[in-house]
């Protein structure tokens, strides 16, 4: 092992667990905890995608009874999409990233024994599963799961007689994201303080690596965001089952008034997408984080204009509280509103553009080494790129209204919020895994994945881009029988077996993940040869992270084929470098 | 430059920030870390009440379609908030200056000698009238929510007293919390904790205390005068 310098590590918070329960069920060990949020994470986007295989094959076989739920009434259709969306944004996409790997590696990145309140992180994860459980229980209660999509939208979720899963299952449903919020909450408070004061000497803000400034920024989206939502859902349940009327206005169901009068159905959207726009961000800037990482360790560069890197997911992170609206072109908003909320959404694109040149200024001239992780990073910014382009056109009001109810908006955020994120997800997977398990994946098994995944994700969703733009309507549960639509199915039919195979593809990781976890080589502690904390440990790293002890940094964390180095990289603990950027 | 097993003078915290030597964190960084924690746990309540304060502000503004003469009417008949408020809010301040003079006097022992347990110093008095009056406040509350019942002023009588009880009622859960935090710092008494660890609870629930305080001040001028 190479030498580091280290310092007197203040005494861990609590000791070593002992005993099965202490130790991997209410443990308070950030990285149990990290494994048991990635874990959750898991099981949650496959029932996310049993969820949208479902929708994919009603659609182009549309009197095809299903397994379990047999035939498809519209309302069910309703029912599978908002389930899909809810279960994918909240417990995979918030989860994975953040409580996963962001838990594991942010106390080791940053040289911490753990995070600063390990009871609350404890804490976090149940409330979370909870959160799914309950989540998970809507489809066994009276009238099922509700029908009112991810987003909410009153006075259809407003109303318990509004459909079919609108009753107690709806009520399941924002109970569930209540307790998500609340767990959301704790673990963001932990991820800030941790980060601000619990850093290794040396470790200064500027030497963090782009992964913590990530998860940083993501914790205080999030400790922004979910308090709106929690209010959000405290005031729809309060409509619901105490007849006020926050959202709901003077309205009738068959022909019977239901009692409200004088709520504000657009006031629930601007609570919700004043939470859900900084939701996209909460669920990309770790994977932003990530690429970042593993573009620098992989084309043995410097990460190009680590400052800007910075500042740009601080300038994200910022905007993404001022662009909620144009989610709400179509609500009839004044067109000067529409126009301010149009300007601010493309000046995201200035941050988001220099994050892209930068992977690719990293990536230019680089002894690229196309390892699975780098394939999935490499893969992150193309859908990454591919997925933002189509931004600016539904930033425009006049282009939103045509294209807003369409398949063009599932597919932009389909590629930049859903699937980039996750392979953000499989690189840091594949990255770390070495050093969750002490064991490395097949690699052969994760190129097959990657190229499934890549291929696949491409044959989805760019298709989608045309279907939306010839006028084919989302969340419409059988569109067989509409004659417009007819020389679309074709389309229809070649996104579902594409569908069909990249969920195949899926399962490669499944089988790779576990059988490495048993059976995979040995690792090292640095397999990869990168610079940052996790790897000066032991593989997997001890309960306190560092055996006693706490590193002192002297460098940054991107320091690769630095002029007179003895070897291509230098780790933060080694000795001091003159910075060759 | 140590291997594995050097040792240079201990460090910890704070991206380089001295420590001031192995062991747990000094009394002054635990202090410091409870402080910013509850700082940043601050900021989601901060976030509940100014959505709601939003949603109030516009729902006060919305007509409604009166279905008799299909014109759009106002519907927001102000409640007449109980005189008994006032002096819920009287009570709640007073509880913070007894609640602040606690953690002054608990400060002022760990400072001087944080290692000492349990004892005479131990004495729980402020703590317990504040304590005391939380409680009260809280009964307050409960009873200004009978005499709005009272009144006619149900949960969906009206969009304001809607927002009356749910502001009133969120405040008195975060209260609760605070209340909870008071119970913590006596069992960290009778379970002999330090005075240092009891000093760090009694501190961040002090804080937590007074923003409470001002909280209920806020949402009280609120309901009065924004209506």
């Amino acid at each position: 092992m190479a030498t580091h310098e280290f310092a007197a590590q203040e005494s861990h918070a609590h000791g070593a667990p002992q005993g099965f329960i202490r130790k991997w069920v209410f443990s308070l060990d950030h990285k149990v905890i990290g494994l048991q949020y990635y874990f959750l994470a898991l099981a949650a986007v496959f029932v996310g995608m049993f969820l949208s295989l479902l929708m994919r094959i009603h659609l182009i076989w549309p009197t095809l009874p299903l397994p379990i739920l047999g035939d498809i009434k519209p309302e069910t259709y309703l029912t599978l999409v908002t389930m899909h969306g809810t279960i994918m944004v909240f417990f995979v996409l918030t989860t994975a990233p953040q409580g996963g790997f962001g838990n594991y590696f942010l106390p080791i990145q940053i040289g911490a024994p753990d995070m600063a309140f390990p009871v609350l992180n404890m804490l976090s994860f149940w409330t979370t599963f909870l959160g799914f459980i309950v989540m998970i229980a809507a489809f066994f209660v009276a009238g099922g799961a509700p029908l009112h999509g991810w987003t909410g939208y009153a006075p259809l979720s407003a109303l318990q007689s509004s459909g079919p899963g609108e009753g107690l299952g709806a009520d399941l449903w924002i109970i569930s994201i209540a307790i998500f919020c609340i767990g959301a909450l704790m673990g963001a408070l932990n991820f800030i303080t941790t980060t601000l004061d619990m850093r290794a000497k040396g470790m200064t803000m500027m030497r963090m690596p782009l992964t913590v400034w990530a998860w940083f920024v993501t914790a205080i989206l999030g400790l922004l965001a979910f308090g709106v939502l929690l209010s959000a859902g405290i005031l729809l349940l309060m409509d619901r089952n105490l007849g006020t009327s926050f959202f709901v206005p003077l309205v009738t169901i068959n022909g019977q008034l239901t009692g409200h009068k004088g709520g504000s159905p657009l006031l629930w959207q601007h609570l919700f997408w004043f939470f859900g726009h900084p939701e996209v961000y909460i669920a990309i800037l770790p994977a932003m984080g990530m690429a970042s990482q593993l573009l620098s360790v992989f084309s043995r560069k410097p990460i190009f204009g680590y400052k800007a890197m910075v500042y740009a997911i601080l300038g994200i992170g910022f905007l993404g509280f001022m662009v909620w609206g144009h989610h709400m072109f179509m609500s009839g908003m004044s067109p000067y509103t529409a126009f301010a909320f149009s300007i601010m959404t493309m000046g995201i694109g200035v941050p988001s553009a220099i994050k892209t040149f930068n992977w690719l200024g990293t990536l230019m001239r680089g002894r690229i080494r196309f390892t699975s992780p780098m394939l999935f990073a490499i893969g992150f910014v193309s859908l990454f790129v591919t997925g933002g382009i189509s931004g600016p056109f539904l930033a425009q009001p006049v282009l939103d209204i045509q294209l807003h109810d369409t398949y063009f908006v599932p597919a932009h955020f389909h590629l930049i919020m859903g699937v980039a994120s996750i392979f953000g997800i499989f690189a840091a997977t594949y990255y770390w895994f070495p050093k969750m398990f002490g064991r490395m994946m097949s690699e052969s098994l994760a190129r097959w994945h990657f190229w499934f995944s890549f291929i696949g994700t491409y044959a989805i969703f760019m298709p989608m881009h045309y279907l939306g733009m010839a006028g084919m309507p989302r969340r419409y549960s059988q569109m067989t029988e509409v004659a417009y639509l007819h020389d679309l199915i074709p389309l229809q039919k070649f996104i579902t077996y594409a569908a069909f195979i990249t969920i195949a593809g899926q399962l490669i990781f499944l089988v790779n993940l576990f059988w490495s976890m048993f059976k995979g080589k040995k690792a090292s502690d640095n397999p990869w040869e990168a610079t940052t904390l996790e790897w000066i440990t032991a593989t997997p790293p001890p309960h306190d992270n560092f055996g006693g002890h706490t590193p002192v940094v002297h460098n940054g964390p991107y320091e690769y084929n630095v002029p007179g180095a003895p070897r291509d990289y230098v780790m933060q603990t080694d000795p001091e470098i003159e910075p060759a950027h | 430059m140590l291997d594995d097993d050097g040792v240079l003078p201990p460090v910890r915290g704070g991206g380089g920030d001295d420590g001031s030597g192995p062991g747990l964190p000094d009394y002054a960084a635990r202090l410091r870390r409870a402080r910013l924690g509850l700082l940043v746990a601050l900021t989601p309540v901060i976030m509940l009440f100014v959505s709601f304060s939003s949603a109030y502000v516009v729902r006060q503004g919305l007509p409604t379609l009166d279905p008799r003469t299909n014109a759009l009417v106002r519907d927001w008949i102000p409640v007449t908030l109980p005189k008994l408020l006032l002096i819920n809010t009287g009570v709640l301040i007073l509880s913070s200056v007894f609640m602040e003079l606690a953690r002054r006097q608990i400060r002022s022992k760990a400072t001087s000698d944080p290692g000492v347990f349990a004892g005479d110093q131990m004495r729980v008095s402020w703590l317990s009238m504040t304590l005391v009056l939380g409680l009260v406040f809280l009964f307050g509350q409960w009873t200004a929510w009978r005499q709005l019942a009272a009144n006619g002023f149900y949960v969906a009588t009206t969009p304001s007293s809607s927002f009356v009880y749910l502001l009133t009622g969120t405040h008195a859960v975060h209260l609760m919390g605070g209340v909870l935090a008071l119970f913590v710092a006596g069992i960290a008494s009778l379970l002999r904790r330090s005075v240092a660890t009891r000093s760090i609870v009694v501190d961040v629930t002090a804080w937590y205390w007074h923003f409470m305080a001002g909280l209920w001040i806020y949402i009280l001028c609120l309901l009065e005068f924004a209506s």
